[in-house]
């Protein structure tokens, strides 16, 4: 792999798990893995249950918005620091300059989700006090988060690469809120007609799908999944991350720096 | 002592002081303030909407709303507020945010199925939960005995229940007391032997301790049932051969050629009254028979035993 791609990567990465925020955000996921425990209590026969889906959702929504905090100012950090012409001074091009800030900040989200994950499963242990065969699917949900991450931090780094760092944050997060209800977009589409479902069409499929990654409640329940819906996820997560890099890439070859 | 330190000093007692006097007017407050405002708000009524906001996490919903439904129906219960406003529509946004939250629809029925006090006196709407939790989980044989249960307790629709019962039959991996109970629906469906199997198939199928606790004493509360029903016969033919009352239930005994005066579960004799009533001793130790209470008897909150 291209060595300047790779020492920009792991200078992200350096850099990222350096931020005090991460290790907040990382505590309160564990904090909330550990909660679950107490929430089974109150309740009657979900204590599996409520392990799994709040251990797996503070997975998913805290590593999104470390993904959307740390992304938003990859690059307008950078360019506000001036640290960028340094960098770019070298012979680095701008899209391995892109390329090495993404695959950081993938790095560090796959190791905090590894971390988070250590989190659930140990409260799991403690309420079914022991693992079964079923809680492997649990893999599957994390791996499919993992793959919902990549999506987000090539859209923050989409928009970090024209955009001021506010801005980047919420359409970063919009995004996140919209492909949630990318199914209902579809659904509201095919009851359209005309150049509204011209419109709403393409926006369905534009808006990124995160509601086929959510397979949360699925694994809460035991129930299998596929290794077709597995192979379709992470090839449609791949080139939807590499759409957005190449738009983010296509941006900022045309930036002016100055 | 130097101007920051002071400072330190007064931010600090500022800080303590401030947060203990917070917390007392809070209590004051809680006391003041009436609590069935906080109670009863439903603030999203609509399944549909509660989805939506959920951002695709339905199943942690889900959890959420059962918590809160448990936790409603528990509160209310042992407060004696016997009125469940809000049961029926959480207990509906729970299983609609997640069809496949068994305890929903299990504990569900026997939350809303059975009269004040035990429950919320509402047994349609038990049942359209569980016809709903069956179309979603059809596999699931527990469903349809806990339908089959509703039709039976409460209802008394014995065809229904038997129906109920001959479809959980036919699920793969049934318990086999789903067919008994489906037959003994069409012909022996107010036996005393019937309530006894039905009672049993509960306490053996679950693991929940209250459940089995209930079970028992509805195990408990047939047994003096019959007693009573066998008792008051026997006093029926000594007041048409004798042509008087008796004086006690030795004499019952005696012309029974029983050993000795029956006892309830707990070993104590049964009584006779005056006008030839067989009554229950305790009846506050047999929280739901229907016979042997003397008149004007209220029950209280049920006492659960561990063994029967």
């Amino acid at each position: 792999m291209n060595a300047r791609i790779v020492q920009i990567a792991f200078n992200t990465f350096r850099e990222a798990v350096r931020d005090r925020v991460l290790y907040n955000l990382i505590a309160f996921a564990l904090l909330l893995s550990g909660a679950a425990i107490f929430v089974g209590q109150i309740s009657i026969e979900i204590e599996r249950l409520v392990v799994i889906n709040l251990g797996l959702t503070a997975v998913s929504l805290f590593g999104v918005v470390i993904a959307i905090f740390i992304g938003i100012g990859l690059v307008s950090k950078e360019i506000e620091k001036r640290t960028l012409y340094t960098v770019l001074s070298r012979p680095v091009r701008r899209w391995e300059f892109i390329v090495g800030k993404f695959l950081g900040l993938a790095g560090t989200l796959v190791v905090n989700t590894f971390f988070m994950a250590i989190g659930v499963f140990g409260a799991l242990l403690y309420v079914a006090h022991k693992f079964s065969g079923p809680d492997s699917l649990i893999f599957v949900a994390l791996y499919f988060i993992v793959l919902q991450f990549l999506i987000i931090c090539s859209l923050a780094l989409l928009f970090s690469s024209f955009s001021s760092p506010l801005l980047s944050a919420v359409f970063a997060f919009s995004l996140f809120v919209i492909g949630s209800f990318a199914d209902d977009l579809r659904g509201f589409a095919t009851l359209t007609s005309g150049i509204t479902r011209w419109i709403a069409t393409g926006a369905a499929y534009l808006v990124p799908n995160f509601s086929a990654l959510n397979i949360v409640s699925a694994v809460a329940h035991e129930q299998p999944i596929g290794a077709q819906l597995v192979l379709q996820n992470t090839l449609y997560a791949l080139f939807y991350t590499a759409m957005a890099l190449s738009g983010a890439v296509l941006i900022f070859e045309r930036r002016n720096l100055k | 002592m130097n101007a920051r330190q002071r400072t330190t000093i007064l931010a600090a007692t500022c800080l303590v002081v401030s947060l203990a006097a917070s917390i007392l007017l809070l209590r004051n407050i809680d006391r003041i303030r009436p609590s069935e405002i906080v109670e009863d708000a439903l603030y999203i009524n609509s399944p549909k909407m509660v989805k939506r906001v959920s951002l695709g996490f339905d199943g942690l919903m889900a959890c959420i709303y059962w918590t809160r439904t448990v936790q409603y129906f528990g509160h209310r219960h042992f407060q004696r507020e016997y009125t469940y406003n809000e049961l029926a529509p959480l207990l509906e946004i729970t299983t609609a945010l997640d069809p496949h939250l068994i305890p929903a629809y299990h504990f569900g029925a026997s939350f809303l199925a059975p009269a004040p006090p035990n429950g919320a006196g509402q047994p349609d709407r038990a049942i359209r939960l569980m016809e709903y939790g069956i179309q979603q989980n059809p596999d699931n044989w527990r469903l349809y005995y806990d339908l089959g249960f509703v039709y039976y307790t409460e209802l008394r629709d014995f065809k229904s229940a038997g129906d109920v019962f001959a479809r959980g039959s036919r699920v793969p991996g049934a318990h086999p007391f789903l067919k008994v109970l489906a037959a003994d629906m069409a012909t022996h469906a107010q036996d005393f032997a019937t309530a006894r199997l039905l009672w049993s198939a509960a306490y053996e199928s679950s693991t929940e301790t209250n459940i089995r606790q209930n079970a028992l004493e509805h195990l408990r509360a047939i047994q003096v049932d019959e007693d009573v029903t066998n008792l008051q016969n026997a006093v029926s033919r000594f007041v048409e051969g004798q042509g008087r009352i008796p004086t006690s239930l030795w004499e019952i005994a005696s012309a029974e050629h029983l050993q000795g005066v029956p006892v309830d579960p707990d070993g104590v004799p049964y009584e006779l009254s005056i006008d030839g009533q067989v009554l229950v001793a305790n009846p506050d130790n047999f929280p739901f028979i229907t016979k042997g209470t003397p008149p004007g008897y209220q029950p209280g909150i049920p006492k659960f035993h561990t063994k029967g």
